[in-house]
């Protein structure tokens, strides 16, 4: 080989490491047409119910890459079952960080689950985006700079039932049922973190109730013995339903508050009866599809043509789809935000660096909102009141914004 | 009669000899080719984790994990004859006594292990005693009862400081002694293939021993056993507290090595999960466990791959019922387990050596 | 007073929902010997087969018969086709098929009709009964048609050649086939009867509870404590024992212990009654003679 031709393999040679370098900022499993995401996710055993809002995820990144993805990357979205085992989602999690090598977690389903993996993500430096639970630990910035929720979380909501009791029946008695793990009991933290004092006042009966158990009417008949004139329901459709009829057939009828996962027209008014269902107040942060008041909304409608063609299996009742679609926007905010540097410590960055962005099916004058030291991006909620056809909102929009 | 016999080595000779032993494959003697396997194994055991990556390490010692606990599972129902189904108690129990004990008070995981192990063979002893008095179905019941019981009895308040409650124990992940030539993970797996190394070699034992027989006296015919002088009382009990001790100790390394324990972690499906790792492997088979311990690690993953081969989003949910095909295809062609298939194997290869 | 009663009609409600259950349990006993874990699940599959007829148009009182006769059918071919080829491998590889068969069945419903959850409707009249708000007319009937099974079933097995023929294959297999008893089809006919009663049970149960695949999942421990209550061998004592669980858990949870410890309750009790008496309330203790 002559003395130019190697001069030439080596500068070449030099030119293409520097350029490497240049662009190995990039996170692992991102390329310049792809951006892998990694999911878990409960498809089977008792949770399963809420399966379906992965699939509707799934169904919004369809139709991203059928719209050209995002700054030309299309998404390719993995999602896992972990049958809501705590165990199986750190396997899950692992094999996808480890060996399919995603970019970073996404709508990750669950307390116990995610827990298992929280410090995990942390101590790796993978971005655990927008987790699909409403606990409080998930907003810690400074202790676990990599994960971040998305829903206003739950105790949140319990503060804001708290506050309507103190405000509406100060001198109510007060029954409350939930469901005996951590998304029951964070609400009640967040009721008794507004009440204080008063919780153990006004308080005077507390049931729980396990998932598996078949009715909760003998929890019901207890509440109702308590001579409690306002009950605070912190429940899954499943039990909320059977609530509901319980309290109509042996003729109870206290103010009902009812949690937002289980304030659902299609998943539990609808089986209990609407009329039964009249009266309940609960809380809501985007439109349940279900509901007359957005029958003719163009966002709504453009959900429903977006459900028939990406997710045409999926239920255009049941509002989980309604969650996925808009929690999958805010992804696409900060994807879209992020540019071209796709590195992991970027992409935290930019979900960190949400300004009032509008996100479709939230409730009219809500936005996703983060900040360094600000990880709840989605703060605020308004009021319902369901009249026997649809949640009528009422009151201003609550905000728990932090800074 | 004359009895040439030499009374001393009689009593020596108490183990008649396996006629299997004159058998032999490829001229190779039986004794010789299990000590040949035995060898191989190790090999691949040690030698593995330096050749593939951190997860698959990982795996391989949570597939450890569960031989352990199928291998306890296995003492009770495969070699004495007591059906359980509450096996995810104990190894709950196990996996919550080191993980309250690295959470409250410091302890390294090292020490964690053996007081996990003593108080599941309490624990295990003790429900063995009223366990006594039920038989087959009835004792699976009452199994079945405690497991279901097991998560909800983990998350009452009254505890709740010690256990975590609902939201569990988070543990700190155990670092390598030698960070440069040995992995977080591959260090884990060589803890856990010892301790699983020293469980197997006295499971072995035990069975091979006295107790053994005693206990297997027990499983095929307790009335002639009660007569030959067993207490069956005893040896029942006691069968059932070291089989929860092995899988306490296979729950306390669990612990360690997904550093998180929560009560949805240790439901009946778990216990279910045993018993399906115990038949696939072979009951009353020692190393059918290890079979037992990776099926039920793999095959889930494999069903969840083959569900996903249809492309679309809906079959997800479906890796279930693959799983289940999976299974009844297994019991169709192994029904006495791997331990079983294998035997029927060498039975046919095998000839007067 | 009234929350006393109001607790112990509740749990009678939930008792007739674990009485048909356990009913089911001592049915498939009766003829296999064993428990199948699967039975829930088939309950509840069946269910979905029934809410979907009604789903495409057929009135309720005629889906309730096609029902269980599709189920009754359906429960002889698994028997045939599902346990033929291994009829003689030992017994725990029979329960891993059950654990199979709840696999698939689980992940099947799931997959076909999604987890939300349905309204069912009830055959009976949603009015109160003669004014009272302590037992609904869906209650009062469950408990009325769990009674008609047991004593459709009580005639079966005592009055029938069939069920006399079933009586002897359960019992001694090899002294019945010397008689003429084909074991094999008696036992095909166990679990289409116990499939069966496991499809009028999820149709009872899900207009209280509310049709969802894992609707059985919870029931499935009080049913099994209900047959080991009552006897195994006695299916009026599951009945009786189905009841008596419903409420005794009811108040336990109202007046001892709370609702958090209501399934360890279920434990203890299952527990307590076998070692009290293994043979359960009303079943038949067997004594094996050496």
């Amino acid at each position: 080989m002559t003395k130019l031709r190697q001069f030439a393999i080596a500068t070449s040679v030099a030119a293409t490491f520097v350029a490497g370098t240049a662009m190995a900022g990039n996170a692992p499993g991102v390329s310049d047409t792809e951006i892998m995401i990694g999911n878990t996710t409960a498809y089977s055993g008792p949770a399963s119910v809420y399966g379906t809002i992965a699939k509707s995820i799934s169904g919004c990144w369809d139709w991203v890459n059928d719209t050209g993805g995002i700054n030309g990357r299309k998404i390719k979205w993995l999602s896992l079952d972990d049958g809501y085992s705590p165990p199986k989602t750190k396997e899950q999690i692992r094999k996808l960080v480890e060996r399919e090598k995603v970019a970073f977690t996404f709508q990750t389903l669950g307390t116990p689950t995610n827990s298992a993996v929280h410090k995990y993500m942390n101590k790796k430096k993978v971005p655990h985006l927008f987790v699909a639970t409403g606990a409080t630990k998930w907003g810690q910035p400074k202790k676990f700079p990599w994960t971040m929720g998305w829903q206003p979380n739950y105790q949140t909501v319990g503060a804001i039932f708290g506050n309507y009791i103190l405000q509406n029946y100060p001198q109510g008695k007060v029954a409350v049922m939930y469901q005996n793990d951590d998304y029951g009991k964070d609400y009640v933290i967040g009721m008794k973190r507004a009440m204080g004092d008063m919780y153990a006042k006004q308080v005077v009966k507390e049931e729980t109730y396990e998932v598996t158990d078949p009715t909760i009417d003998s929890q019901i008949v207890s509440l109702k013995n308590s001579g409690a004139d306002v009950f605070v329901n912190i429940s899954i459709p499943k039990f909320a339903a059977q609530a509901i009829k319980k309290m109509y057939a042996i003729g109870w009828k206290p103010a009902h508050l009812l949690n937002d996962v289980a304030a659902s027209i299609s998943s539990t008014y609808k089986p209990a009866g609407l009329e039964k269902a009249k009266g309940i107040i609960s809380v809501d942060f985007y439109k349940d599809p279900n509901d007359p008041e957005w029958k003719d909304d163009p966002e709504t409608n453009a959900w429903r043509a977006w459900m028939d063609k990406y997710y045409p299996g999926g239920d255009k009742d049941n509002k989980m789809n309604a969650y996925g679609y808009a929690v999958c926007h805010t992804m696409m905010a900060v994807l879209k935000q992020a540019g071209n540097d796709l590195s992991r410590e970027n992409i935290m960055k930019q979900a960190a660096s949400l300004h009032e962005v509008n996100i479709p099916m939230l409730l009219p004058g809500m936005f996703a909102d983060t900040s360094p030291t600000d990880f709840y991006p989605l703060e605020q909620m308004q009021m319902t009141r369901f009249d026997g056809k649809r949640s009528v909102r009422f009151g201003p929009l609550i905000s728990a914004e932090t800074e | 009669m004359v009895a040439d016999v030499n009374t001393r080595s009689a009593g020596r000779r108490a183990i008649p000899e396996n006629p299997a032993n004159n058998l032999a494959i490829a001229g190779i003697r039986l004794p010789v080719w299990n000590k040949i396997l035995i060898a191989a194994m190790m090999l691949v055991a040690v030698v593995m984790p330096f050749m593939v990556e951190d997860f698959t390490v990982f795996q391989m010692t949570y597939a450890l994990v569960f031989a352990m606990a199928i291998l306890g599972l296995n003492l009770l129902t495969g070699f004495n004859g007591q059906f359980s189904l509450g096996h995810s108690a104990f190894f709950g129990i196990g996996a919550y006594t080191t993980a309250m004990m690295m959470a409250h008070w410091d302890v390294a995981f090292y020490w964690t292990v053996i007081p996990a192990g003593v108080v599941c063979l309490i624990a295990g002893f003790l429900f063995g005693l009223p366990a006594l008095r039920l038989e087959g179905l009835y004792l699976a019941l009452a199994t079945f009862a405690l497991a279901t019981a097991t998560p909800q009895i983990l998350k009452y308040h009254a505890w709740e400081d010690l256990t975590g409650g609902v939201q569990g124990l988070d543990l700190d992940k155990p670092e390598s002694p030698f960070p440069d030539s040995l992995s977080d993970d591959q260090y884990l797996y060589f803890v856990v293939l010892l301790v699983a190394i020293i469980l197997f070699i006295c499971a072995w034992n035990l069975v091979r021993g006295r107790t053994g027989r005693a206990m297997i006296a027990i499983r095929d015919n307790p009335i002639a056993a009660q007569t030959m002088g067993v207490n069956n009382a005893v040896y029942k009990s006691l069968t059932f507290g070291v089989s929860a001790l092995y899988t306490g100790i296979a729950g306390s390394m669990s612990a360690i090595i997904i550093q998180f324990v929560a009560p949805d972690s240790f439901t009946f499906l778990l216990a279910v999960t045993f018993l399906v790792g115990l038949v696939v492997g072979g009951v009353a088979s020692i190393p059918g466990a290890i079979f037992g311990g990776f099926f039920v690690l793999l095959i889930p993953n494999i069903s969840e791959a083959v569900a996903d081969m249809t492309g679309r989003t809906d079959a997800k949910g479906l890796s279930w019922a693959v799983y289940g095909v999976f299974l009844i295809i297994t019991v169709y062609v192994m029904p006495a387990g791997a331990a079983g298939l294998l035997r029927v194997l060498v039975g046919k290869l095998a000839r007067r050596g | 007073m009234e929350y006393f009663l109001q607790q112990t009609f509740s749990g009678m409600a939930n008792g007739a929902i674990y009485a048909c259950v356990a009913l089911a349990v001592v049915m498939i006993y009766q003829a296999i010997d064993h428990f199948n874990f699967a039975q829930g699940e088939m309950a509840m599959f069946s269910t979905f087969i029934a809410w979907q007829l009604m789903q495409w148009g057929m009135p309720f009182w005629l889906v309730f018969p096609v029902c269980i006769v599709i189920s009754f059918a359906g429960g002889v071919v698994i028997e045939r086709v599902v346990f033929g080829p291994i009829h003689n491998a030992p017994v725990l590889s029979h329960v891993i098929v059950f654990i199979a068969l709840f696999s698939i069945f689980n992940s099947l419903a799931g997959f076909i009709w999604e987890f939300t959850i349905k309204p069912f409707p009830s055959p009976f009249p949603e009015t109160d009964v003669l004014g009272t708000t302590l037992i609904s007319m869906h209650e009062l009937g469950m408990i009325g048609i769990v009674l008609v099974m047991l004593v459709m079933i009580y005639l079966f097995f005592r009055f029938t050649p069939i069920g006399l023929a079933m009586r002897a294959a359960a019992a001694n297999p090899e002294s019945a086939r010397l008689v003429g008893i084909s074991v094999k089809w008696m036992l095909s006919l166990g679990w289409g009867l116990a499939a069966a009663i496991g499809a009028v049970a999820g149709m009872l149960i899900a207009p209280m509870v509310y049709l969802e695949p894992n609707m059985m999942l919870g029931i499935l421990l009080y049913g099994f404590a209900g047959a080991v209550v009552g006897g195994l061998t006695s299916p009026g004592g599951a009945v009786v024992g189905g009841f008596l669980v419903g409420v005794a858990e009811n108040l336990a949870g109202a007046y001892v212990i709370g609702s958090e410890l209501k399934l360890t309750f279920a434990l203890v009790l299952i527990v307590g009654v076998l070692l009290l008496r293994p043979a359960g309330l009303f079943g038949r203790v067997v004594v094996n003679r050496v």
